[in-house]
């Protein structure tokens, strides 16, 4: 038998679920965007950042209470992305992977120097309602703000989850992502999906970074979320909300655990790449991730 | 003599082939050599000859990436880190047992070629976003093992310094003696390239950027090629990151990070993918902006604002220019610089008798 301190794992263990559904939520904005666009957003990160500084800003500046900056940055976002993709994004339909990337690499610049310039470079607080004292549960202490977290995130994953599957507009977009083509030929107007993916892909950043920003505060570091994330879609498989979640709390255990039981021994940082040695492994056994759809090409 | 070609004339595939196709090519290349040589040295402030110093090290990074990502198709956010395993060997090597620059370039560069092996192993299954974001993860575990190890390391802070490069004794430590060490490497990078992707496997690159499986259908391996791609490239990276080493007297992971990858990025797409032309182009691009854009906010943004706050602006204004330009070329000109200055020299090449 092992001699480990079943404790400490069984909290590790807990922390890494709870961090990665946060995590799930993030990479739901890759997922929403990829399944209807075949676009890549690497300025997800950014996204989550502008949406936190957003309602940090609406808090301070404006003295709103927390829901109503929490929905000002979603309107915000929402304004946002559609806009995104009207400039940026609907001119690149149908270039290569690499432009799309450097696009939205782009944007994460622009977003970045924004919003500093606007909302300066010291870190701001997103005041939730959430108390500071841990919960016990049973063996386990956890922070309560990684529970409503994970919890808001499971919420929301579920809601969207049903959309894709049973609703009108859902389904529209499935076909979109299918084949734009064919859903052209069906009647569904290919851009004004395109628009709203990208909407909801705001939204979904909007709670990202009200989520994120009430738990480690708002600034400029905000925006390395997405980098977290990456390995959390691409062990998932880019084009599956289920993948996003499974990934998530893969990545989030793997990462609470290589902190707790790597860091020590080898000085520090484990946690910032482990996650994607992982990544890598799994991709040499499937190259489209766990749950992603096969792809057969064609010449 | 100095004429320039009303049509396809070429009878042979020696003539197809060639490296100056006409001979203004030629004549082209004698007026640069002049240029660069003499005329830039003599007129060039010190301040602008670090500038120029740093255009010719991207250079040699812009072309290596452009090698992998315009010519083989395969996208790496991977190149900065690459860059730090040449700058490391190298600092390690030099500092450790003396070796000479001429030596410890090619090292640098071999050691990266090795890492970019491995790391470009992985492009045998996967590609895409697939690769790119892979190849971000060898950005991370490289910079995380230099920092950490301090075999490679060197201890505290992770930074090595080291001697300038000297030649016959003669020490290379001015701007100026440098920019003449650097342009050799620019040239030869420049050269090499040229005349690599003119061989059998530079059409190997392109015919895999193009369609890999019909690649391979025509009997090309693909896997060796890829792995060709990934060797010489960050061969190029390993140079670069020993010449920005020996440039700046000291290898420290910092100057590598995840933002050079990027920019390297932005450099080859700012000039037009899969054209060396155009990565010169858009490594000179990309070098020169931030600075030209603090020069300017420093002398005029005095008068739209305090003094105080242009320091505070300047960082950020460089950024979003950098980004906004990025998207500005991907939206409105997507062959990059490189496309703008062949419309240039077609219109001139039949004027004033264009119709």
């Amino acid at each position: 038998m092992l001699d480990l301190p079943w404790r400490f794992v069984a909290i590790l263990f807990a922390n890494g679920v709870l961090v990665g559904s946060m995590y799930a939520l993030i990479a739901l904005g890759f997922v929403l965007i990829y399944k209807a666009t075949d676009a890549i957003n690497f300025a997800q990160g950014e996204f989550v950042m502008f949406a936190g500084f957003l309602a940090a800003g609406a808090t301070h500046e404006a003295g709103f209470p927390w829901w109503i900056s929490a929905l000002l940055s979603v309107a915000g976002m929402i304004v946002f992305a559609f806009g995104l993709e009207r400039i940026v994004l609907r001119p690149l339909i149908g270039r290569p992977v690499l432009a799309v990337i450097m696009a939205t690499l782009g944007l994460g610049f622009v977003l970045r120097g924004v919003a500093t310039m606007a909302f300066g470079g010291g870190t701001q607080t997103i005041p939730l309602p959430v108390s500071n004292a841990p919960v016990f549960i049973g063996p386990l202490i956890l922070p309560p703000i990684e529970l409503v977290g994970a919890g808001v995130s499971l919420a929301f994953l579920g809601v969207f989850g049903w959309f894709f599957l049973k609703s009108r507009v859902g389904v529209a977009m499935r076909a979109v992502a299918d084949s734009q083509q064919v859903a052209m030929a069906m009647g569904i107007n290919v851009r004004r999906y395109f628009a709203l993916a990208w909407a909801m892909a705001g939204v979904v950043s909007a709670l990202g970074g009200v989520l994120w920003g009430g738990m480690l505060g708002v600034d400029n570091q905000l925006a390395l979320v997405g980098l977290k994330v990456f390995p959390v879609m691409i062990l998932g498989g880019l084009d599956s909300i289920v993948g996003a979640v499974v990934g998530g709390i893969i990545v989030g255990v793997v990462e609470s655990l290589s902190a707790g039981f790597l860091d020590p021994l080898v000085g520090g940082g484990t946690k910032d790449f482990v996650p994607y040695l992982l990544m890598i492994a799994v991709l040499m056994v499937r190259p489209e991730g766990i749950f992603g759809r096969r792809r057969i090409e064609r010449i | 003599m100095f004429h320039s070609e009303t049509g396809v004339f070429k009878t042979s595939y020696a003539a197809d082939m060639a490296l100056y196709p006409l001979p203004v090519a030629r004549y082209a290349v004698i007026a640069l050599a002049i240029v660069f040589l003499f005329i830039v040295p003599l007129v060039f402030s010190p301040y602008l000859m670090t500038l120029m110093n740093l255009v010719l090290i991207a250079v040699v990074g812009a072309i290596g990436l452009d090698i992998l990502v315009g010519y083989t198709g395969q996208i790496s956010i991977g190149h900065g880190a690459f860059m730090s395993v040449g700058a490391y060997t190298a600092a390690n090597l030099i500092v450790r047992t003396g070796l000479p620059f001429w030596l410890a370039i090619p090292a640098g560069g071999a050691m990266a070629a090795l890492i970019g092996i491995v790391i470009g192993i992985p492009s045998l299954r996967i590609k895409g976003i697939y690769l790119a974001v892979a190849t971000l993860a060898a950005q991370f575990v490289i910079e995380w093992m230099i920092n950490h190890i301090t075999w490679i390391s060197g201890g505290i802070e992770a930074s090595i310094q080291v001697p300038p490069p000297s030649i016959f004794g003669f020490k290379l430590v001015t701007a100026y003696r440098l920019y003449f060490f650097l342009l050799f490497f620019a040239a030869l990078a420049i050269v090499a390239t040229l005349n690599w992707m003119r061989s059998r496997i530079g059409r190997a690159f392109i015919a895999i950027r193009d369609q890999d499986i019909a690649a391979e259908i025509i009997g090309i391996n693909i896997f060796k090629y890829k792995l060709y791609a990934f060797a010489i490239s960050s061969f190029y990276a390993g140079v670069t990151g020993v010449l920005y080493t020996y440039y700046y007297g000291i290898a420290n992971y910092e100057q590598f990070g995840i933002d050079v990858s990027i920019n390297y990025l932005a450099m080859i797409l700012i000039g037009g993918l899969g054209s060396i032309l155009g990565a010169i182009f858009g490594a000179t691009f990309i070098t020169i902006l931030p600075e030209a854009a603090r020069q300017f906010l420093t002398h005029y943004g005095g008068m739209i604002m305090s003094q105080d706050a242009v320091t505070n602006v300047v960082p950020n204004l460089q950024l979003v220019l950098f980004g906004g330009l990025i998207i500005f070329f991907l939206v409105a000109e997507p062959e990059g610089l490189n496309r703008l200055w062949r419309s240039i020299r077609n219109y001139f090449r039949v004027w004033p008798f264009s119709y």
